[in-house]
């Protein structure tokens, strides 16, 4: 055990794309930047590397890696922050030891999980999320020859199908809940950004266009102690295949857990941020998904503008304003074309288990006003997920607002919240 | 006349006081801004355990408790109620002694109570620090989770024909309960158990907040058997003013365990206290060293509602003939629930209660005061 | 740098390429990764130690996302925990 206390002008938390670009921005205004990130390596999960290259990182991801390598940011990897024991302060976790950073300014650049929601058998491993099982294979899972059914919604789905592809598995079909209209009139809006347009027609070539089916969901699952068949529905009609995973994920959820704690402003599940990518609390600033579902390219503007205003050096960035302005325009017509269909709410069956960590059915959380209460009675919401995959889906479900966030914000070892002294009592009484 | 008795407050006290009071026949309300259970009863460690700080405290604890084996058969297996006995840890001799002078007395007052040796302390709980002295051993105490059983006891009360209200109250006094938005409520007695918050209504209650914190742990079940607390615990860390911690374990059905305590007047913000926080948990390792490799889940903190004299306040409110009051149960409003609806109970109905009621009325709490 | 690592998952032994996490090589050696609280056998789900349904105990300590831990040689996994 060790502890260590750093400070730095600038703290990012998170080094995806929008981390990264805070960071250069902020070294660039000559600040001392620090950047934590709980991941292994940097990049986030849309620039994470693969073992096998078969994810190849793109050259504009590489251009930003290298030019986050040669910034002169100092990056903490697979380190969590866990808590803010004070004022401009928070306490991290490396491999069981302390970390306590002390900054003058923060970035909360902590990006986005996928929002997956209950249906009859999820819980059966096999059942993954979409950029899970991507995580997954880039981590090793071998999925050559695996039939991989791809559902849920969001223009991921695509890009994660086309990686399943060239990792040599099948992909029996990719189904998207959002209706055919939908999706068609968010590719019109986009031919103003032929770029991603282009993009999409790439996956589609590699999946094959005719096993990408809109308006389509999954009913529920079979298999005894693994995954055996996945069955699709549109509302009229329902079509079974066998798979060997399921990839499903319902777009984003933002990650606004450190901004709550740190009782930054949280309206509609994003952390608020104003034109500057300041939060309600002055010095504390945040970028990409964490303050609102919108993509990568709106990830490296925002993050660029709130890293240097981070540093007070906004004038740098004036003219990346009017870009986030219109790149927001953009996400607000993606969201809008991937809302959720309410016949989503009605997947989940009487035992159907919503609270993964602690078995709760959705039966059990029937009669509950919100998730306080349904937290304090039926246990929902109270394992080592602390409610970020039951609290989503019941934001969705129910409408219930997330339960108030506690420390900490992931579970941590006793031993890191230890005062140093402790550490060393312990140690003497031990070998007394 | 709406109500005979109008409860505020659903915690497990208030519920408690609407089943009693609605089971002997009154026509009860239980009003609360949220469902039963969720104020510093949920809050709380849920250790039902016989205290013996003063005479009165012993008599409450101890009855109460029997009042736990009472109830036990109507609990549902969400209340986890386990007789998992207190075993209180004498670190020296010194606090060995206390070990001898408790035993000797719960032994007179009919609470069983057994002095452990150091190596039958190992036995018992083998991840304890070696070098502690040795302990006491009070077999027929428990743990509860708490919440449950407040809804529980909401739901026995609503059998018996009592009306639960969903409110912010606003005011109480003279026969009338005052809810935000205008609504009011007329009753004969008021019933105000609404822990700490009380003082918000009733501003002169010689009730002090007195803030605590817990920490939660992942599963690991077998690892602690009893609800393990320290001895210092009397003789030293809560007894004074200032801020102070304490080890005090509790093992959970589910495996979890949960690190208290520490106790804090004087501090408004309900956030964690960090540094508290820190020596709590250092004191915890330092009675259990293993516990530092634990994943800790949830850190939290609650106001207790304390009074001077460590007792509750139970019975007429000096101020107001129609208030009565069931609150200040510092940290053994879930041992003494029970109690403080049976001996409220028992005065409603002008008769004698199984131990004095006197020790506990707020005009004898008010006399000692002064 | 060799190109695989050896480590043990409930007493088995198993090679795996250079880089895999925890959670995939239980996944590939057909294995899952614990016992919810009503005993259903679960494994990896959100890939990025968002979910913890990952965990097993990793070198004696519990409870570890094993999603976020990446194979070392001799490494001990206990899966079922």
């Amino acid at each position: 055990m060790a502890e260590t206390r750093l400070h730095c002008d600038v703290l990012v938390a998170g080094a995806g794309p929008a981390g990264i670009a805070a960071a250069i921005a902020a070294r660039r205004a000559g600040k001392q930047v620090v950047v934590v990130d709980d991941n292994p390596h940097p990049g986030g999960q849309i620039w994470r590397g693969s073992m096998s290259g078969a994810h190849s990182t793109s050259a504009a991801a590489r251009k930003w890696l290298q030019r986050f390598r040669a910034s002169g940011a100092e990056l903490l990897s697979s380190t969590r922050i866990v808590t803010a024991p004070g004022a401009n302060t928070v306490l991290a976790e490396h491999e069981g030891n302390a970390i306590h950073i002390h900054y003058d300014a923060l970035v909360l650049a902590t990006g986005a999980r996928e929002l997956l929601l209950p249906f009859p058998g999820w819980t059966l491993p096999g059942v993954m999320g979409a950029g899970g099982l991507q995580a997954m294979a880039k981590a090793g899972l071998p999925l050559r020859g695996k039939r991989v059914v791809v559902a849920g919604t969001g223009p991921l789905l695509l890009a994660v199908a086309a990686a399943f592809v060239h990792e040599g598995a099948t992909v029996p079909g990719v189904f998207d809940q959002a209706s055919r209209e939908n999706i068609t009139a968010f590719a019109a809006s986009l031919l103003t950004r032929p770029s991603l347009l282009m993009q999409g027609a790439g996956y589609l070539a590699t999946i094959k266009s005719w096993r990408y089916r809109q308006g389509w969901w999954p009913l529920c699952v079979h298999g005894e102690a693994t995954l055996q068949s996945v069955v699709m529905t549109n509302g009229s009609d329902t079509v079974e295949i066998a798979c060997d995973y399921l990839a499903c994920g319902f777009h984003l959820v933002p990650n606004i857990e450190l901004g709550a704690l740190l009782h930054c402003r949280i309206q509609n599940g994003a952390i608020i941020a104003n034109e500057h990518q300041q939060t309600s609390v002055a010095n504390v600033f945040t970028a990409g998904e964490a303050a609102g579902i919108a993509g990568l390219p709106q990830a490296l503007v925002e993050g660029e503008i709130a890293g240097a205003y981070a540093a007070g050096a906004g004038n740098q960035v004036r003219h990346l304003l009017r870009r986030r302005t219109a790149l927001r325009k953009v996400a607000a017509r993606m969201n809008h074309a991937y809302r959720l269909r309410p016949e989503l709410r009605a997947l989940p069956q009487a035992d159907t288990l919503i609270c993964r960590c602690e078995d709760v059915s959705w039966q059990q959380l029937q009669g509950f006003s919100g998730m306080r209460s349904a937290k304090i009675h039926t246990r929902c919401g109270m394992g080592p997920c602390q409610g970020r995959i039951c609290g989503a889906a019941m934001q969705f479900l129910a409408g219930w607002e997330a339960d108030t966030h506690r420390p900490p914000l992931y579970p941590v070892q006793l031993s890191t919240l230890l005062p140093l002294a402790a550490h060393d009592t312990t140690h003497l009484e031990e070998s007394i | 006349m709406d109500f005979d008795s109008v409860v505020v407050g659903a915690g497990i006290v208030g519920s408690a006081c609407a089943a009693e009071l609605a089971r002997a026949g009154m026509k009860v309300a239980l009003v609360d801004i949220a469902d039963p259970g969720l104020g510093a009863t949920a809050a709380g460690m849920g250790h039902i355990v016989v205290m013996d700080d003063s005479p009165a405290q012993l008599a409450l604890t101890h009855y109460s408790r029997q009042l736990w084996d009472a109830l036990e058969t109507s609990l549902t297996p969400a209340c986890e109620y386990r007789r998992t006995g207190t075993l209180w840890i004498a670190a020296d001799e010194e606090e060995m002694q206390e070990v001898l002078r408790k035993r000797a007395l719960y032994t007179d007052n009919g609470v069983a109570a057994e002095a452990i040796t150091a190596d039958r302390l190992y036995e018992l709980e083998p991840s304890l620090r070696r070098g502690m002295s040795g302990g006491l051993l009070v077999p027929d105490d428990g743990v509860v989770y708490a919440p449950a059983v407040a809804r529980v006891l909401a739901m026995q009360a609503c059998d018996a024909g009592a009306v639960p209200i969903t409110g912010k109250v606003t005011a109480v006094g003279d026969g009338r309960v005052q809810l935000e938005g205008g609504a009011e409520l007329r009753t004969r007695r008021i019933v105000v158990a609404a822990g700490e918050w009380s003082t918000r209504l009733l501003p002169d209650l010689p009730i002090r907040r007195r803030k605590g914190h817990l920490a939660i742990t992942d599963r690991y079940p077998g690892m602690v058997r009893h609800q393990l607390v320290e001895l210092g615990y009397l003789k030293s860390a809560h007894s004074i003013s200032g801020d102070s911690v304490a080890f005090n374990i509790q093992p959970r059905s589910t495996g979890q365990l949960l690190i208290g305590s520490s106790r804090q007047y004087g501090a408004e913000d309900s956030g964690v206290d960090f540094a508290l926080m820190q020596r709590m948990l250092a004191r915890a390792t330092e009675y259990m060293p293993a516990l530092a490799d634990l994943s800790i889940i949830r850190m939290w903190t609650g106001f207790r509602a304390a009074t001077p004299n460590k007792l509750p306040l139970i019975g007429p409110w000096t101020a107001d003939e129609t208030v009565f009051l069931a609150t200040g149960h510092e940290g053994l409003g879930i041992t003494t629930s029970l109690a403080t609806a049976a001996l409220l109970s028992s005065y409603f109905a002008g008769r004698d209660s199984t131990i004095p009621i006197a020790p506990y009325l707020p005009a004898n709490a008010e006399a000692a005061h002064a | 740098m060799p190109d695989s690592v050896t480590i043990r998952i409930d007493g088995q032994t198993v090679r795996v390429p250079h880089g895999t996490s925890v959670a995939a090589a239980i996944m590939m050696n057909g294995g899952f990764c614990r016992t919810s609280v009503q005993g259903e056998p679960r494994s990896a789900v959100c890939g990025m130690g968002i979910c913890f349904e990952c965990r097993a105990a990793v070198n004696g300590v519990a409870q570890q996302r094993t999603c976020q831990i990446t194979c070392v040689d001799e490494m001990q996994v206990v899966t079922h925990g």
